[in-house]
């Protein structure tokens, strides 16, 4: 995973967030992505959403797999640690990570290779165990380190840079997620920043596995005439079917909505989400409208984006499990180890 | 000596406290219970005893057997000689009545008579007719084989002197709160006990006296130790996947914790994740690692090889954590409920490129306890997986062992962690840059300071941690690894050595493999030859394993495997000489015998015998020079 250092110039006129941070206090090292790549707008949206929301950096870990999304960990927040492990499997080393610190930001990043080829398992078992993390599946449809190999999310008939047409039906992420029970499921473009930064604060938001699905051509290997992955052909079929709007504890909601059409959700730390439908029949908080609007929308060619779905009061691992309030790895040994008094009392049982 | 003689052949005379006893039963008909029952009686008898499950991966139908061996001496490793067979089950009677020794018992169910071409001329039948006797006192058929199975514990009690008012004592602790269970359990015990008291001679010359209480022993297996070992050395993240022989130490570590890691409120002081395979357990256990908790995950073999990439991983990147691995016999699937010494090439390089990694060999479940704790120091201290290295004789039998101790002294040993203090008097932070010579760089947690913030990285990475294709920055790095490594060594559980006067050869083994190994050096010395022992505890090897194996000109390796991988690790990490190894193999399923160790040892050391151990006594050979000088 390479990146380049970044030069730091002095702009005192960027805007500062609550904790006096700029923006660019968020970014990290130089992509050494191709020019275009949707990954690269990701990760200004990333670096926007963690801004906006006055998180601090180190109180943060980002962690990834192996593939070009991969790599993207580095582009933002060095004060984060990071972990780049093996191919597919970041849900498991998040899974036991969270599980011994719970107060931690946890940012997933993925592909669709890392995520649903070789990690696919890893992926649908986070998401049932719901993992309080931040999943973001940077989706190209396409193998770009090895140079062009169609991906799981690669759609039937989609055409490869060398001509070939795919011939394998896809996974589709969305469908995927919601139907083992995914606590907050959201699709968005790369080149969508508008929609994209909401649904990433939402998501940061979210106490439980946060899955968001995010179209990210690539430009080398998948951006051309007949392939359905491109920036043309996205723009042509993304249709919005909720909007996000966030806003904090106790502020006031600036904009006026349309009765009927704007979806409150109370989230966990009492902030509140504000979801715009385009339909106000939609309920995004009904895991049956989200799967047959969803479902709906793909017969017709369309791709449905937005927050398609959340569940309100969602129990993540630690909630399940009932797990102390201070992080696991925090213990005193004193309060993990029961002595010799507690081993003499525990012999009797074994005479 | 008396008793248990390794000559084989006729037995005679009386044999106190002294003697084996195999069960043979269908499993899932509740033999289990019985056979623990008796057990607990003779442990409590204060006599050394083992027991040992040889059962079927399957859950209800097939033959299953229990092996109790009791041993005045000591000797409590298993023995494939049987002085007296329990038949229960009709469809093995062919294969049990063969294996009784000569001059031994077989006490059977004679509801049914027995088929004549399993009558054999040497040995004393004892039959009585288990089923109908329950069928006269009991109603349901399960309540009935169940019976069947206390009721010739009851038989065994007059037979060979199982103390009745242990059996009270025993089945009143069980049942304290079932007492119509209770009461069947003694009119069953009785059934048994008293039917053998009117038509045999009780009890046998083969029996049981109260032996006289030593030490303060307990019974339990290594499993529950390991867990116990969990506890204690402070893990809180334990992920897993179910698979024998493994699958009890994560149970009991959810057993332990919730008794000793639950708060007043009901919330736990501890995580347990099920994965959804051995890849993900050690995924969790790496992140869990990474991120400052005490974690551990166990399994068997196939486990072992999914696990591997990880290690691998966790081995480059310096993530503390700790396997268990409770071995079964492979390759494959191989035999799930058997045990083998199988996993130890596997486990001393396992994952691609230049890996080593620092295995622990627990011989019984009081290791299994101190050197779990070990694991977690060892791992923390040297920023590595670690391993422990057990296997399912120790894990999932019961065995007699000193109580527990625990030093309250002990405070664990997180290794070198930088925290916020001591990161603000630091230039800069690298991860992975020598600062004390001993080839441990020290870590940060994250979440702790932004100064402490790297990288960990499965790709190429140089001192700093940073990512690096670089000829020098890489190798710099691995070569680290190498010298953490040899600063380990010194550190690791030392080898256990057992010198004898004019020893002539040297028997080398590790973990389960110790009773055999010393009830064959006590044999050997029987018959005038005379075996310094070494145990390993600990890989790679102390300079001590060196030197002994220096030290002597003839070196025989136990190796529970086909392939003798303890003599390939020693072949390939220390300098000793190949061609003055030994390797003695048992490899079938069964935890290995003293006389599978002098099947392997005295054709070489003594040649006149005829290569089994169970020919009689020879004069000492010139393969045996400090002896005859």
């Amino acid at each position: 995973m390479t990146s380049i250092k970044k030069p730091r110039i002095y702009m005192p006129k960027l805007e500062r967030n609550a904790l006096g941070l700029t923006r660019m206090d968020y970014e990290g090292g130089m992509s050494t992505l191709c020019a275009g790549c949707g990954h690269d707008s990701i990760t200004a949206a990333v670096v926007q959403a963690f801004f906006e929301l006055g998180l601090p950096p180190h109180r943060a870990v980002k962690l990834s797999g192996i593939g070009c999304s991969s790599k993207t960990t580095a582009y933002f927040m060095p004060q984060a640690h990071g972990f780049n492990g093996v191919h597919g499997r970041m849900p498991a080393v998040v899974s036991g990570a969270n599980a011994a610190q719970r107060e931690l930001t946890y940012i997933g990043i993925s592909g669709d290779g890392d995520s649903l080829s070789i990690g696919l398992g890893q992926l649908c078992h986070a998401i049932r165990r719901n993992v309080n993390m931040w999943y973001v599946l940077e989706n190209n449809g396409v193998y770009g380190l090895t140079k062009g190999q169609f991906s799981a999310s690669s759609d039937l008939g989609s055409k490869s840079k060398k001509g070939e047409h795919n011939q394998d039906g896809p996974i589709d992420p969305v469908s995927m997620a919601l139907s083992v029970g995914a606590t907050f499921v959201a699709r968005s473009f790369s080149g969508d920043k508008e929609q994209l930064v909401p649904i990433l604060i939402a998501g940061l938001r979210h106490r439980g596995f946060a899955f968001i699905d995010v179209l990210s051509p690539c430009v080398t290997f998948n951006d051309h005439e007949g392939s359905t992955k491109s920036y043309t052909f996205i723009r042509k079929s993304t249709s919005e079917v909720v909007g996000t709007g966030f806003v904090p504890i106790k502020e006031e909601i600036a904009t006026q909505y349309e009765s009927g059409v704007v979806h409150p959700v109370t989230m966990h730390d009492g902030t509140t989400l504000y979801l715009r439908k385009v339909d106000a029949s939609y309920d995004p908080t009904d895991r049956g409208v989200a799967y047959a609007n969803l479902r709906e929308r793909q017969e017709r060619g369309e791709i449905a984006t937005g927050l398609l779905y959340i569940q309100e009061d969602s129990a993540d691992l630690h909630v399940r499990e009932k797990t102390v309030a201070t992080p696991l790895r925090d213990l005193p040994f004193e309060s993990l180890c029961p002595g010799s008094a507690g081993l003499e009392e525990l012999m009797d049982e074994y005479l | 000596m008396s008793g248990t003689d390794e000559e084989g052949g006729l037995h005679t005379g009386s044999r106190v406290n002294d003697f084996a006893v195999k069960v043979a039963t269908v499993n899932g008909t509740g033999s289990a219970s019985a056979n623990g029952l008796i057990l607990k009686v003779i442990h409590r008898m204060e006599i050394p005893v083992s027991g040992k499950n040889v059962f079927p991966s399957n859950i209800q139908g097939l033959p299953t057997w229990y092996e109790l061996r009791m041993s005045r001496q000591g000797h409590l490793a298993r023995t494939p000689r049987f002085d007296l067979i329990v038949a229960m089950n009709p469809s093995t009677y062919a294969r049990d009545v063969a294996e009784v020794q000569p001059g031994g018992w077989i006490l059977y169910d004679d509801s049914w008579p027995l088929s004549k071409t399993l009558i054999r001329p040497d040995v004393t039948y004892l039959g009585i007719p288990l089923a109908r006797l329950c069928i006269g006192k009991f109603a349901g058929s399960r309540v009935r084989v169940l019976m069947k199975n206390i009721a010739y514990a009851g038989a065994l009690a007059a037979l060979i002197g199982l103390d009745m008012d242990i059996i009270r004592e025993l089945l009143e602790e069980t049942f304290s709160r079932k007492k119509a269970l209770l009461e069947s359990n003694y009119v069953a015990v009785a059934l048994g006990y008293d039917y053998a008291r009117a038509h045999f001679d009780c009890p046998l010359p083969i029996r049981l006296e109260k032996m006289e209480p030593g030490h303060r022993h307990i019974l339990m297996d290594g499993n529950t130790a390991a867990a116990l070992g969990c506890v204690y050395a402070g893990a809180t993240v334990g992920a897993w996947y179910p698979i024998t022989p493994a699958t009890s130490v994560m149970d009991n570590f959810t057993m332990l914790c919730k008794r000793f890691r639950t708060e007043p409120d009901g919330t736990k002081n501890f995580a347990i994740l099920q994965a959804e395979d051995e890849l993900a357990a050690a995924g969790m256990v790496v992140g869990a690692g990474w991120m400052g908790a005490r974690a551990f995950t166990s399994t068997a073999g196939p486990g072992i090889d999914l696990m591997s990439e990880f290690v691998g991983l966790a081995y480059y990147t310096e993530v503390p954590c700790v396997f268990f691995d409770i071995q079964r016999t492979g390759p494959s699937t191989g035999m799930p409920t058997r045990t083998q010494q199988g996993d130890l090439l596997t486990i001393a390089y396992a994952s691609h490129g230049d890996t080593k990694h620092i295995a622990l060999f627990p011989a019984d479940p009081e290791e299994c306890f101190h050197l779990t704790v070990a694991a977690f120091d060892l791992a923390e201290r040297f920023q590595t997986p670690v391993f422990v290295v057990s296997d399912l004789d120790i894990g999932m039998n019961d065995w007699r062992i000193p109580r527990l101790q625990w030093d309250d002294d002990y405070h664990w040993d997180r290794g070198k962690v930088l925290g916020e203090a001591e990161l603000a008097e630091l230039e800069s932070f690298s991860r992975y840059l020598d600062v004390d010579g001993d080839g441990i760089a020290a870590r940060t947690l994250p979440g702790v300071s932004a100064k402490g913030a790297y990288f960990v990285r499965g790709s190429g990475h140089d001192k700093h941690g940073n990512y690096t294709e670089d000829e020098e920055g890489y190798q710099e790095v691995v070569d680290r690894l190498v010298r953490k490594l040899e600063t380990a060594k010194s550190a690791l559980p030392a080898p256990v050595i057992g010198r004898r006067e004019g020893a002539c050869a040297l028997l080398v083994c590790l973990g389960s493999s110790d009773a055999a190994c010393r009830e064959a050096i006590d044999l050997l010395a029987a018959r005038g030859l005379a075996m310094d022992l070494l145990r390993v505890r600990a890989f790679p090897f102390s300079q001590d394993v060196d030197a002994l194996l220096a030290e002597h000109d003839m070196v025989f390796v136990v190796d529970q495997n086909r392939d003798g991988q303890l003599c390939t690790l020693l072949v390939n990490e220390t300098s000793v000489e190949k061609a003055k190894l030994h390797s003695v193999r048992h490899y079938s399923g069964t935890p290995i015998s003293a006389v599978h160790v002098l099947d392997g040892v005295l054709p070489v050391l003594d040649p006149a015998t005829d290569g089994t151990a169970a020919t009689s006594r020879s004069t000492r050979q010139a393969k045996c020079p400090r002896l005859q000088a």
